[in-house]
């Protein structure tokens, strides 16, 4: 079987951040590679630097020095615009929070992508049904965040970050907020993403059985530093 | 993002923090209505000035003379002038002529002569005036006691208080009353006529007139109204008279003018001409021509063009200095948005991060902000105009008011022309969007992970 092309690599990549006199290296000379279509999960305790690495490979954060690369281009030397386009086409992403704006319905949330990708109005009704489909949550489209569980929140917000059909899909700590269940079923719908829509998927957690159960690959981290990359 | 998605977008914000909004927003309209009442309270006083002082007819007016009236020693023309135009004689026909000139509306004679006037017993001499029927829209007789004449050629006299005093100690009773004005008239005289009178055979050829006579006579009209001011200033020339009558009536009397001396020496004393001519343009803008027409004539004129200018320069200062006063409320109000735009983005931090997470440019999250300053100051500018026209309603109801109570009649003082109206939206919205310029630019800063970490 003739290995997957190669969507992201990372090359010696640091980020450090100044406190008054201290300097603090959060990610400290990692350099990996994701292919297309994989399952990655970053894992490591709280302030291993891994949430950083995600930012950096979502085009959030920008490396102190070295060099990410998707799709042949280095992220870190991109221009602003030019890293939100990558953020709103290449890339999908859900938090441990979940982010959905709460003074909109879930509809409206997970048409905001396509707002600012500046689709077509015609064709966003489609797609967020689609999308909302996807993560069964057709019957709730009209509510507000506050009116849907921790859970049905997560959906929404998986919904709103595949809406865009991006490569990629980013997720923090998915299931931080969530029960043993709803966990279960975020990391189902992931799996489910990566196998139907070919996505390539990186995911944070601190939860090994997680990162063991549905990822294909884990990367640890350790103080910023890739401690060991494997299935 | 387009700009409809914009615009619902920073609509929606805006409802959702709808008392703070809404308090900025009428912080923006009472900035904006001070500075369209104040610059409305301007414009209509220049405006009721304006009408004012054009039906008076002061400044739509050029008083023409003939060049041969006597004025007095003058100094000798300067060697190097150039020739003077011919004097012509302030006739009939430089009547018709100046009536035919662009832009004028009406011409008239000055019809003015020192009379006798009889009333109950008494007799006064004093000044009489003919007055144009057009007179009658100047305002002038407004809150007068009595009425304007009831034709242009009725039998009518209005008479000025002070002379009425002169008649009665009640002048509105005079209202009604006849009175009997005693005049000298002039009439010409044939050739033959004029050579059975006492002019010398030797002086008498065929080119001689036969010359005028001048008759006592006696008119009685009826005193239909009694006037506080003097009419006789602006519509009738320089003031004065204290006796008016329709100007036709006046002319009618042929009544021995100073001229008339001159036009029997011209050679033509059945053709008078008249001593001075009042032409009437269709604005003050329209004088400097029409006089440049009347002297290539050869007339002398005289215009109060000047003190208009004048005038346009005092209430150009007058609005300047109520503008500043109304630009100070709108700069308060427009520190009111900066504030609650800067105070949206500390609450907004964590939508900010979210928006650019999802792959909102920093442009995208600028435009953000800056139309919903944009929207602050249009429907704060729309309020603020609506607000103004309120206070400007108020000032005029108020005012009018207290000058009925004055028995004097209600004047428009405030006035807000469309060019106000729209301007002061435009000026709302380019000052809430300058206001928005520095929270927006901080908002675009933000750097999505800090901000997406923000609780």
């Amino acid at each position: 079987m003739p290995a997957a092309p190669t969507l992201i690599q990372a090359e010696s990549v640091f980020r450090e951040y100044r406190l008054g006199e201290t300097v603090i290296r959060a990610v400290d000379d990692v350099s990996l590679t994701v292919e297309k279509g994989e399952f990655l999960a970053l894992l490591g305790s709280s302030g291993s630097g891994k949430s950083t690495l995600l930012s950096i490979m979502a085009g959030l954060d920008r490396p102190t020095s070295g060099a990410i690369r998707v799709r042949d281009r280095n992220l870190a030397e991109l221009e602003p615009d030019e890293l939100a386009r990558y953020r709103r086409e290449t890339v999908g992403m859900v938090f441990q929070s979940f982010n959905l704006l709460p003074r909109m319905t879930l509809e409206e949330n997970v048409e905001l992508p396509l707002r600012l990708a500046e689709v077509d109005r015609h064709d966003r009704e489609s797609r967020v049904a689609e999308a909302l489909a996807r993560v069964r949550l057709g019957a709730r489209r009209r509510h507000r965040p506050s009116e849907l569980s921790g859970g049905e929140q997560q959906r929404g917000a998986l919904a709103r970050a595949l809406v865009n059909r991006p490569a990629i899909l980013f997720a923090d700590e998915p299931t931080g907020n969530l029960d043993s269940v709803n966990g279960e079923q975020i990391l189902l719908l992931l799996r489910e993403f990566q196998d139907s829509l070919g996505m390539t998927i990186i995911m944070v957690t601190h939860e090994r059985p997680l990162a063991q159960k549905f990822a294909n690959r884990i990367a640890l981290l350790s103080d910023g530093r890739l401690v060991s990359d494997g299935a | 993002m387009k700009t409809r998605d914009l615009s619902e977008l920073a609509v929606r914000n805006l409802r959702e923090a709808v008392l703070r909004n809404s308090l900025t927003t009428l912080g923006v309209a009472v900035g904006v209505a001070s500075l369209v009442a104040m610059l409305s309270l301007g414009v209509g006083l220049q405006t009721l000035a304006s009408q004012r002082l054009t039906r008076s007819g002061l400044f739509d007016a050029v008083f023409v003379t003939s060049q041969r009236n006597f004025r007095g020693p003058r100094p000798p023309a300067p060697a190097d002038s150039a020739p003077k135009k011919e004097s012509r004689s302030l006739d009939e026909d430089a009547r018709q002529q100046l009536s035919g000139l662009p832009n004028v509306t009406e011409v008239y004679p000055q019809i003015r002569f020192v009379t006798e006037v009889r009333y109950a017993g008494k007799s006064e001499t004093t000044s009489v005036l003919g007055l144009p029927d057009s007179s009658r829209s100047s305002g002038t007789f407004e809150g007068m006691t009595g009425t304007y004449f009831s034709s242009p050629t009725a039998d009518e006299a209005i008479l000025q208080i002070e002379f009425a005093k002169v008649l009665t100690d009640q002048p509105p009773s005079l209202v009604g009353k006849d009175l009997t004005l005693r005049f000298a008239e002039r009439a010409a005289l044939s050739k033959e006529h004029g050579r059975d009178s006492f002019f010398p055979e030797s002086m008498m050829d065929s080119a001689t007139p036969g010359g005028i006579s001048i008759v006592p006579r006696e008119k009685t009209l009826r005193i239909v109204g009694v006037i506080e001011s003097d009419p006789s200033a602006g519509i009738g020339g320089f003031g004065g008279a204290r006796v008016y009558l329709p100007l036709k009536i006046a002319e009618q009397l042929h009544v021995a003018q100073p001229d008339d001396l001159q036009a029997f020496l011209s050679g033509n004393p059945a053709k008078p001409s008249y001593m001075a001519l009042t032409v009437r343009v269709h604005s003050p803008k329209d004088v400097p021509q029409v006089e440049a027409a009347i002297k290539q004539m050869g007339f002398a004129t005289f215009s109060l063009l000047d003190a208009t200018k004048s005038l346009r320069l005092v209430f150009t200062v007058f609005d300047l200095f109520l503008g500043l006063f109304g630009s100070l409320a709108l700069t308060v109000a427009s520190l009111g948005i900066i504030n609650t735009l800067v105070m949206a983005i500390l609450e907004r931090r964590r939508e900010i991060g979210i928006l650019k997470a999802l792959g909102a440019t920093d442009r995208d999250v600028r435009s953000l902000f800056f139309a919903e300053a944009g929207a602050m100051g249009l429907f704060g500018g729309f309020f603020g105009v609506a607000l103004a026209w309120l206070i400007g309603s108020a000032l005029t109801w108020g005012t009018t008011i207290y000058l009925h109570r004055q028995n004097l009649p209600g004047v428009k003082i405030s006035y807000i022309p469309w060019w106000l109206a729209v301007g002061a939206v435009v000026f709302a919205i380019a000052v809430s969007l300058l206001a928005g310029l520095y929270p927006a630019a901080r908002a675009a800063r933000l750097n999505p992970v800090e901000a997406l970490r923000y609780e």
